[in-house]
């Protein structure tokens, strides 16, 4: 049942991101706040969860054998909340009510006030220890299904995201496939500037991961990714997604003024304009 | 004959102070209750962080080691494993000291717990002055005012071992976050399986005229012992166990703020932001309001020691609440 969400073609998976990113300006310049950088970064790999890789219903979302995923930045919400609306878990128009008094869609995403929100979120590094909590119930009850979860790299300087790296190593979560932003910005700066993360893979592998390096805008490469995970039964992966800012907006892209501000008038008609010029060559690309 | 004030439908331990009533620590009865739920419900689960013996989860670690998580020395984490397995529709009940948790971890606490809104039962054991020589830094004095302000959790604060078995098992059965307060020493189990217990609802332990003494975990029997040798000077003071911190039982705390005109608190733990807080705001909102007199820590940080001690340096023993009584009613008299 839940495969005829299952999106294979890589042209259908590339309009979805690109339509993703179109709601996702529109969203953040309705909202006048909000973080446009990470969530336009993130498009393909929404893609690729929501319309290929995910076991889910978005008519049924309390499904119970539902692969969860758990976003732990959740100042990237606009772009789950887009996703979610594009699969059919709530109605698109809703898209534009994001931060508003009233909304479902809040600043950051709260569990039960959405379909399809797995967990709240907002304060950072703490996603990734529910998704061990979750992984663990599932294996314990001998479930089949698993649990993803969308990590920034610039939350990795949380404490608490290395206890529950640990403990998913400890437990050996074969069932967990974690996806980390590696979009090198947050708020400050550049995260080696800051405080520097590297070597994360390195990382990662000695806590007991499995670590997949990918590019985050190839939608199949990630899909790819977490197909391998899904093939490791001893070990939790940890998809290190490489990805630009604001991928795909030329004014955007690699900047960290970009991390936590919203579009005006101007940038958003231009986002746009150069969105749907993408969108036409991907109309006319050969697959 | 000297028990004619200790109500008899709170079926208190008999005789209830020569001798006094067996002791024993609250946690213990806390890990009873796991291992009884744990038989009775396969959807609860139990998490500690590197205490699991001290909390008394090794009980039920042993009986059903598939639902018990151990995170090592990760208070952050464990609550946010908790989170997790909460939201797969499980109970999830947390275990280590309550400096850490809800101390350290109070943010994840506040996020991936209560704003989650998921059954995750939060035990900080160790609370409160009796936690004796380990000092200041591992005595809980904090717990009960960083938990009471969060939005859909609940408080509990049992006043011995039976009372923190039923206190555990209520809080299974509600479907949120609530917080049980526990404590390392032995105390007397004064309460038994017959002494009601129903959260958001004071149990008024001994009847009283002249003040209504509002008490919560270790400070209850010392309270009512209090009581007792003050009504050997004229003085007939009421002692109401207040369990829940929160929902709190105002319509007790009006009842009893009409009846005797006087409110004194007993805590272990800080005056500002604990349960005497949440007594005082309920009172301040009374169309006739009295004075409430708070009792406990004032605003510092303590010492090592044995825990009687410490309750009789700090005032918390019997003699210190009724020298609080005594100077509270002289007041009322003028």
């Amino acid at each position: 049942m839940p495969d005829r969400f299952r999106i294979t073609s890589m042209k259908k998976l590339k309009l979805i991101a690109n339509t993703i990113r179109q709601d996702v300006v529109c969203m953040l310049f309705e909202a006048k706040s909000g973080h446009s950088a990470g969530s336009i970064g993130l498009a393909d790999i929404f893609t690729a969860l929501y319309f290929n890789v995910l076991y889910h219903d978005p008519k049924n979302p309390g499904w119970p054998d539902r692969d969860r995923m758990v976003l732990s930045n959740g100042h990237v919400c606009p772009v789950l909340y887009a996703a979610l609306a594009n699969a059919g878990y709530f109605p698109k128009e809703e898209l534009l009510t994001l931060r508003k008094l009233g909304s479902r869609l809040q600043g950051h995403p709260h569990r039960g006030a959405l379909p399809g929100i797995e967990n709240t979120s907002g304060p950072l590094g703490q996603g990734l220890s529910q998704a061990v909590g979750m992984a663990i119930v599932s294996r314990s009850e001998r479930r089949k299904w698993r649990v993803y979860c969308v990590l920034s790299d610039g939350e990795h300087q949380e404490g608490q995201v290395w206890e529950a790296a640990m403990l998913a190593g400890k437990y050996r979560l074969g069932n967990l496939t974690a996806i980390l932003d590696r979009n090198n910005i947050q708020i400050d700066g550049y995260t080696e500037e800051i405080c520097p993360l590297e070597p994360l893979a390195e990382k990662y592998r000695s806590f007991g991961w499995h670590v997949i390096d990918v590019d985050g805008h190839n939608i199949k490469k990630i899909i790819d990714a977490c197909e391998e995970s899904r093939a490791v039964y001893e070990k939790p992966t940890m998809i290190i997604a490489h990805t630009i800012p604001g991928k795909a907006i030329s004014f955007m892209e690699f900047l960290a003024e970009w991390h936590g501000k919203s579009p005006k008038k101007e940038e958003l008609d231009t986002a746009l304009a150069e969105l749907q010029k993408q969108r036409d060559a991907v109309e006319t690309e050969d697959f | 004959m000297i028990r004619m004030a200790i109500r008899a439908d709170m079926y208190l331990a008999d005789p209830l102070f020569e001798p006094t009533p067996k002791a024993a620590p609250s946690r213990d009865g806390f890990g009873k209750a796991l291992l009884e739920l744990g038989e009775k419900d396969p959807n609860v689960w139990v998490l500690t962080a590197d205490v699991s013996e001290s909390t008394r989860t090794h009980w039920f670690a042993e009986k059903f080691p598939k639902r018990f998580v151990q995170t090592g020395v990760a208070e952050q984490n464990l609550a946010g494993v908790a989170a997790g397995i909460a939201a797969c529709g499980k109970t999830a009940f947390i275990s280590a000291y309550g400096v850490f948790s809800p101390g350290r971890n109070w943010d994840q606490v506040r996020v991936s717990i209560c704003y989650n809104n998921v059954p995750v039962k939060i035990h900080g054991s160790h609370t409160g002055l009796t936690v004796g020589p380990d000092g200041a830094s591992h005595q809980a004095l904090e717990d009960i005012a960083i938990t009471r302000v969060l939005p859909n959790m609940v408080v509990l604060a049992p006043a011995d071992a039976e009372e923190a078995r039923k206190a555990a098992h209520a809080a299974a059965i509600l479907p949120g976050p609530v917080y049980i307060r526990t404590c390392r020493e032995k105390m007397p189990v004064f309460t038994t399986d017959r002494t009601p217990f129903e959260i958001g609802k004071a149990n008024a332990y001994r009847d009283g005229k002249d003040v209504a003494i509002f008490a919560c975990g270790a400070e209850v029997y010392e309270a009512l012992r209090a009581a007792e040798s003050l009504s050997k000077e004229g003085i007939d003071a009421a002692v109401i166990g207040l369990h829940t911190i929160k929902p709190i039982d105002e319509a007790a705390i009006e009842e009893w703020a009409r009846r005797t005109g006087l409110i004194v608190t007993v805590e272990d733990h800080q005056v500002n932001g604990g349960m005497g807080s949440a007594v005082a705001e309920v009172v301040s909102g009374l169309q006739s309001p009295v004075q409430v007199i708070r009792h406990g820590i004032y605003d510092r940080f303590c010492e090592s020691g044995e825990p009687m001690e410490l309750l009789k340096k700090y005032g918390l023993d019997a003699a210190g609440i009724s020298d609080v009584v005594k100077k509270a009613m002289e007041k009322k008299k003028q």
